[in-house]
């Protein structure tokens, strides 16, 4: 009998991108200002040369390089770290609805990053990383109040405790969030700027810190797929078969960590990414870790990228909320989810 | 060899375990008898490393609290009476990470060594044909059987089985002694288990541990442990009578 790999092929690695780069352009190419697919590939590739456009590209290419190439890098960035970082924890904790915002992390690193700011903790040279690692660190320790709390709760670790603690965390981390605004006096502005900040008006810096802390954190997630698959079947099996269970829980919470913190610090919470696409991407190539999370990385991206071009176009010339989209079409989902895992 | 020593486990300021010593040889079968809440199930669950434990567990000499989960696990394999996996998972896929600690580390895996073991195990459970199937829609006996083979590709030396044929039907039980008695016979091979079925302890047992309230009452070879005075004083009833009585409806020829 042929043996089917538990691996993707390269094939389909290369369908994964060129969809996702379809994708990319066209969110590029669309907009409150119209762009030929033609004039944008060439303004890209004029810039990626350091060239300078021709007079006729000079419109194109005041809206694409500054604005919406870094936005929909950043997007496309969030999407797919959200949505491993989802895939990841699904898998670590066997729940399928577990995601950065139904256990209350993006509200611990969303405290974290306010915290930052009111504060005014600030690295010298570094003025951005003073939230990006508080937010980090809150996600981390959200984490471990959200787990500790279950574990002793329930020690199989419930798919409704989880969620229960995860929604009470969250709304004590936002009344905490509220407090630290209320005392915040002169930098109100500044954290309420940060508090709405999207992935508006996202730089090339942002992409950049992205796309380091996806790839390192990415890394380090693909090379635990096996380990992920042990606990998607349970915990107790894992240590059976002889997976170091605490030092692979450690390092899958430490990297969820990094990818929903950072998120938040730069484009905010954006709710249910991470819950969405892995749900849906594990419809199509089963619950087998070694496809599930590069799958769900691509899908994550495309997902983001789509929600993003239907925040920036549906109302045009106003715009909506990036978190507001993911929300609608995730709240729905999860119902879904909840009914169908219910009704089993 | 797996030596235990003065194991005591205790939940809060109850001993489950009470200072229990017992080893287990190549080519044994010990079974752990015991009314419910004897501690039966906590002591599997403490040579398995889940559960904080004071005294001693050695395999082979070396103490098990200070070896690594993989090196443990290619000692030693535990099948669980429970199994309840959320998401659709095939039959292969869990079998296949039966072999985790064989191929663990990304230059030292032997493909071709775990692709014979998988298919070896699928073959012994007679689980070929389902090898493809969602391990969600299967019933209670297969997904036994699954996880049987699980331990067979995990391949350990000693096989701690924790009451592998609860809520079985007569038909998965025998299939599952039989395969386990079979595993028996390659060398360097010992199991453990944790049975109710008395009579099932007595028929495949080479030695017998009788636990009750955390406390050994009775240890040694399974025919001498398991007479009716010691069975009687621990489950506060006449065992064997009962049995017989069960029994005994068979042999009417009406």
């Amino acid at each position: 009998m042929k043996r089917i790999g538990e691996h993707f092929g390269g094939w389909i690695y290369a369908l994964f991108a060129l969809v996702t780069l379809c994708v990319f352009f066209a969110c590029v190419c669309l907009g409150s200002v119209q762009i030929p697919l033609k004039d944008t590939l060439r303004v890209v590739c004029d810039a990626l040369r350091t060239l300078p456009s021709a007079k006729a590209y000079a419109l194109a290419r005041s809206v694409i390089v500054p604005i919406r190439l870094p936005r929909v890098l950043c997007v496309a960035l969030v999407g797919a770290s959200l949505s491993l970082a989802g895939a990841a924890m699904q898998g670590l904790l066997k729940n399928p609805l577990a995601d950065g915002s139904t256990l209350g992390v993006s509200s611990g690193a969303s405290l974290g990053a306010v915290l930052a700011i009111a504060l005014g903790i600030t690295f010298p040279k570094l003025p951005f990383a003073g939230t990006m690692v508080m937010a980090v660190l809150f996600a981390l320790l959200s984490l471990l109040i959200i787990l500790g709390l279950s574990y002793r709760l329930d020690c199989s670790l419930s798919t409704n405790t989880i969620i229960l603690i995860g929604v009470i965390f969250s709304m004590f981390a936002t009344s905490v969030t509220s407090i630290v605004i209320t005392f915040a006096g002169e930098r109100l502005r500044s954290i309420t700027f940060w508090t709405m900040g999207s992935l508006q008006g996202s730089s090339y810096r942002n992409a950049a810190v992205l796309a380091v802390t996806l790839a390192a954190a990415g890394t380090v997630l693909l090379s635990n797929a096996r380990e992920l698959n042990a606990f998607a079947i349970g915990e107790d099996n894992a240590r059976q078969i002889g997976v170091n269970v605490r030092r692979v829980r450690l390092t899958v919470l430490v990297m969820v960590s990094c990818l929903v913190g950072v998120c938040v610090s730069i484009g905010g919470t954006i709710g249910f990414v991470g819950l969405v696409t892995p749900h849906m991407v594990r419809l199509i190539v089963g619950p087998n870790h070694k496809r599930l999370l590069p799958a769900s990385l691509f899908s994550g991206a495309v997902f983001l990228m789509l929600a993003d071009l239907a925040a920036r176009t549906l109302l045009s010339p106003r715009e909506l909320p990036l978190g507001v989209v993911t929300s609608i079409v995730g709240a729905v989902l999860f119902v879904a989810i909840y009914y169908r895992s219910r009704r089993r | 060899m797996l030596e235990v020593a003065h194991l005591t486990v205790r939940y809060g300021t109850i001993a489950a375990v009470d200072n229990c010593s017992f080893t287990v040889s190549d080519g044994q079968w010990l079974m752990i008898v015991g009314p419910n809440g004897a501690g039966k199930s906590t002591i599997l669950n403490a040579i398995a490393q889940g559960v904080p434990y004071t005294g001693t567990i050695r395999f082979s000499g070396k103490d098990l609290k200070k070896t690594d989960a993989a090196t443990r696990a290619r000692s030693i394999g535990v099948l669980s009476q429970n199994h309840f996996v959320g998401y659709a998972f095939t039959v292969e896929e869990v079998v296949r990470l039966g072999r985790y600690a064989r191929s663990s580390g990304l230059f030292s895996r032997r493909k071709t060594d775990d692709d014979a073991a998988v298919e070896d195990a699928l073959e012994r459970t007679g689980l070929l044909s389902l090898r493809r199937q969602s391990v969600l829609a299967l019933s209670g006996g297969e997904l036994q059987r699954v996880f049987l083979a699980q331990v067979f590709a995990q391949n350990p030396r000693y096989l701690l089985l924790d009451e592998p044929t609860n809520h079985l039907d007569p038909v998965y039980q025998k299939q599952i002694f039989a395969l386990i008695e079979d595993w028996l016979k390659l060398p360097g091979r010992a199991a453990v288990s944790v049975v109710h079925d008395l009579s099932l302890a007595k028929a495949y047992g080479t030695q017998t541990l009788l636990l009750h309230r955390g406390r050994a009452v009775a240890y040694g070879d399974t025919q001498q442990v398991m007479r009716s005075e010691n069975l009687n004083a621990v489950y506060g009833m006449d065992v064997t009578a009962w049995m017989k009585a069960m029994l005994a409806q068979w042999s009417d020829p009406g």
